[in-house]
């Protein structure tokens, strides 16, 4: 028992710091791609110095995330008078813990046995093996979907508590927006329900460290081809960033739905944005760019398709596996900036048709021709 | 809280009760320059729109008659700050009329040069600010990008960024600077290459042509009851320009077409300014070339100062200047209206001058204000988020619209 629960609480702070470590090191991200993207140099003005020498750590500008940090828990928390208390100040935190825990289903990595790692553990765990998954729940999906139907609700309270014309008009559009694309989205996920036989992640990804046509990894992206870009254009709307970013349009709703809301409070609504990001990315990749599967990787080690072998200790499976997944992870999330700067965004009737008109009968078929491709094959 | 606006009691009551007053402005991130719009909305559709300006009014044009017309040159800057040196050589043309005074060739050539190279840093922060309100963020720094360059390279002919104040009635207060030219043909060749790149980021891009294609339409008819002119005129398919039309300068002997629009909508204005740029380009390469050499201020005792140099050494030469400085240019009694085709449109200055050393009475007409007048048109009916699309591609410039 006391093993599992020193395995748990591993995974557990792993969890939590990936997305936190991640969530922050994606604004820095987000600064410097979109400098070299728009020919910049980018955040370079933040930095440490040394003690006792003049020697300043510059780093990339890597240290903004922290100085954003420092800003937002020292600025003046300002309310406005007219507001509703406690929705005011529960919505910030409905809207950040929610996308924290989508996380906890998201397998991380693929059987971890701790007794093989090193022989000194081998005594206190024995040969007990966990899935490195916070928790391996049978549905997996629905928690997902479940968990960021709450993250609404934040979204709405912020905007409706502030008693403020563009907060309300932010927060309408939000509701509407996020419940609109949350059909097309949960409509590309049963279609990859139906192709992998499950809604636990877990198995999606053991499913998906298989190989099509004995070289191509057998991967979502390859399988569920249409669903994965159906899933993607439904996540950045979920997630309300650009070219989906009406709720929070800087131009005509000033800050949108946390227009009213300062310091660490609005750095709340920032920093859940960000790890939704993070946890789009670790969707993304855990339904449709086969997980922690790195192609031709096993548990013993690299069978590759000509017959070729490398067998591996566990130590490095393992490490490789979990540094697949933060590898993927991040591409995906700085593919997710890359469309974020380089597009316009959409209007709010535009935003509506699309999600109503094209993306869901598109999701809906796709899901028609999944389900008969499925019935045909068994 | 009961409170009533004395200025909008009008609209502090909706016609329908169901639709919510918002207001845009005058601090609003989506109002460059200041100015307020106060929209009542049904749901995301404006069904009336009021534009107030005068939030930067500055007293400009009754500030000039108390100034001699040298001083007037650094309050010119102000008006459209985007393009000042179109605001400068427009009124000292006014002036120049009035006082007869033909200017040397190169100061006309070099005028030419300079009025397309600023209507280029003008265009393209016009652009720029419309894109970035669509969130279109990296074409919005591609297009900064170019404009610091082009105020870097202006910089440094006439020691400043933004307000040059680089006319003197009779000439400029400099000739060009060594190397000048070189790194104009640079910069012309960096301009080239982002534009294509703006092109390939936006022109075809299906959100932004949703978002701009028939939206602010306006007809041909109603921009010209408006009294609209520029490049919003010209979107409406209404080729008039200035440069074409009643030709100043060195207008005359280059080779330029007009570009216009086929609707009048958003997408006609993003892309008439986007010509109107190449057309610019061409412009200043043919100026480049046939810019002939010379002096750039005439020789007129009563109009440009002497050298600094006779200054220190020779009493008339500090008399001519003190009398040019204290009294200012004596413009013959009379009064005159000049119009250039300023980035924006007709910017008119018209003059009346009491024989003084000050203008008796000057008014602008400065195309910003016009455009105001017939804003609420183009939006009425439309989107909360097509007021802002529309209110960039119109370019409205404070300092122009309020004076």
């Amino acid at each position: 028992m006391i093993q599992d629960l020193v395995v748990y609480l591993a995974y557990m702070g792993y969890a939590i710091g990936f997305m936190l470590g991640i969530a922050t090191l994606f604004t820095w991200v987000e600064r410097k791609q979109s400098a070299i993207m728009a020919d910049r140099i980018g955040a370079n003005r933040c930095y440490i110095r040394i003690p006792f020498t003049n020697v300043k750590l510059v780093a990339w500008g890597l240290f903004h995330g922290i100085a954003d940090g420092a800003k937002m828990l020292l600025k003046e928390n300002f309310t406005p008078l007219t507001y509703d208390r406690f929705c005011f100040n529960l919505a910030p935190f409905l809207a950040a813990a929610p996308v924290l825990l989508v996380f906890s289903v998201i397998p991380f990595g693929g059987t971890l046995t701790p007794g093989q790692l090193l022989p000194q553990l081998h005594d206190f765990f024995g040969d007990r093996s966990y899935a490195m998954q916070v928790a391996s729940l049978d549905a997996g999906i629905l928690v997902v979907l479940s968990f960021s139907g709450i993250g609404i609700l934040g979204t709405m309270l912020a905007g409706w508590s502030s008693n403020n014309k563009f907060s309300m008009l932010g927060a309408a559009r939000a509701a509407s927006q996020m419940i609109s694309y949350e059909v097309s989205m949960g409509l590309a996920l049963i279609s990859l329900v139906v192709t992998y036989g499950t809604l636990d992640l877990n198995t999606m990804v053991q499913w998906q460290s298989g190989l099509l046509f004995g070289a191509l990894p057998a991967w979502g992206i390859f399988t569920q081809p249409l669903a994965f870009i159906l899933f993607l254009t439904a996540a950045i709307a979920e997630n309300k960033r650009v070219p989906f970013d009406l709720p929070e349009c800087e131009s005509e709703l000033v800050a949108g739905y946390f227009t009213e809301y300062s310091a660490m409070k609005m750095g709340l609504f920032m920093l859940s944005e960000f790890i939704e990001i993070v946890v789009v990315s670790a969707l993304l990749v855990t339904m449709f760019l086969g997980g922690y599967n790195l192609p031709y990787l096993t548990d013993s080690g690299f069978i590759f398709p000509a017959g070729a072998t490398w067998a591996l200790p566990h130590l490095a499976v393992v490490l490789l596996q979990v540094g697949t997944f933060l590898v993927k992870v991040v591409l995906a999330g700085c593919f997710q900036i890359l469309i974020r700067w380089s597009l316009p965004r959409f209007r709010y009737d535009q935003l509506m048709n699309f999600g109503w008109k094209f993306l869901m009968p598109l999701a809906a078929l796709n899901l028609v021709v999944t389900a008969c491709v499925r019935w045909w094959t068994i | 809280m009961e409170y009533k606006s004395p200025v909008r009691s009008y609209l502090e009551e909706t016609a329908d009760p169901n639709n919510v007053l918002v207001n845009l402005g005058p601090s609003h991130p989506a109002t460059h320059g200041t100015i307020q719009i106060i929209a009542e909305l049904d749901g995301e559709t404006v069904k009336k729109a009021d534009i107030h300006c005068g939030y930067l009014h500055r007293g400009f044009e009754k500030e000039a008659e108390h100034h001699t017309y040298h001083k007037i040159i650094p309050y010119t800057d102000r008006l459209n700050y985007c393009s000042s040196l179109n605001n400068n050589f427009a009124y000292a043309e006014a002036v120049e009329k009035l006082l007869g005074i033909e200017i040397t060739p190169r100061c006309k050539w070099l005028r030419t040069l300079l009025s397309e190279y600023n209507r280029v840093a003008d265009h393209v922060t016009c652009i720029a600010a419309t894109v970035m309100e669509m969130g279109a963020m990296t074409a919005f720094l591609y297009l900064m990008t170019i404009r610091d360059y082009i105020f870097e390279h202006l910089n440094h002919l006439t020691g400043a960024r933004l307000t040059y104040s680089y006319v003197r009635i009779g000439g400029l207060s400099r000739d060009l600077p060594e190397g000048w030219l070189e790194r104009l043909e640079e910069i012309l060749q960096f301009h080239e290459r982002y534009i294509n790149r703006i092109h390939g980021l936006l022109d075809r891009n299906r959100i932004f042509i949703d978002r701009t294609r028939n939206v602010g339409v306006m007809t041909p008819e109603h921009a010209l009851n408006w009294g609209y002119t520029g490049p919003i005129l010209r979107s409406t398919g209404i080729p008039i320009d200035l440069r074409k039309d009643s030709p100043y300068l060195a207008y005359p002997e280059l080779d330029f077409e007009v570009p216009v629009g086929i609707k009048g909508d958003n997408y006609d204005r993003y892309y008439v300014r986007m010509r109107e740029m190449d057309e610019s380009l061409s412009m200043i390469r043919q100026c480049v070339k046939n810019l002939p050499k010379g002096p750039v201020s005439v020789v007129d005792s009563r109009v440009v100062l002497p050298e600094k140099s006779r200054v220190y050494t020779q009493t008339e030469a500090v008399i001519n200047h003190f009398k040019l400085i204290i009294d200012g240019i004596k413009v013959p009694a009379g009064e005159v209206y000049s119009a250039h085709e300023a980035p924006n449109g007709e910017l008119g200055f018209y003059l009346v001058s009491d024989g003084s050393g000050h203008p008796y009475k000057m008014h602008v007409r400065s195309p910003s204000f016009a455009h105001m007048g017939g804003m609420h048109t183009l939006l009425e009916g439309y989107q909360v988020a097509d007021i802002i699309a529309t209110f960039g591609s119109m370019n409205m410039i404070g300092g122009e619209c309020d004076r």
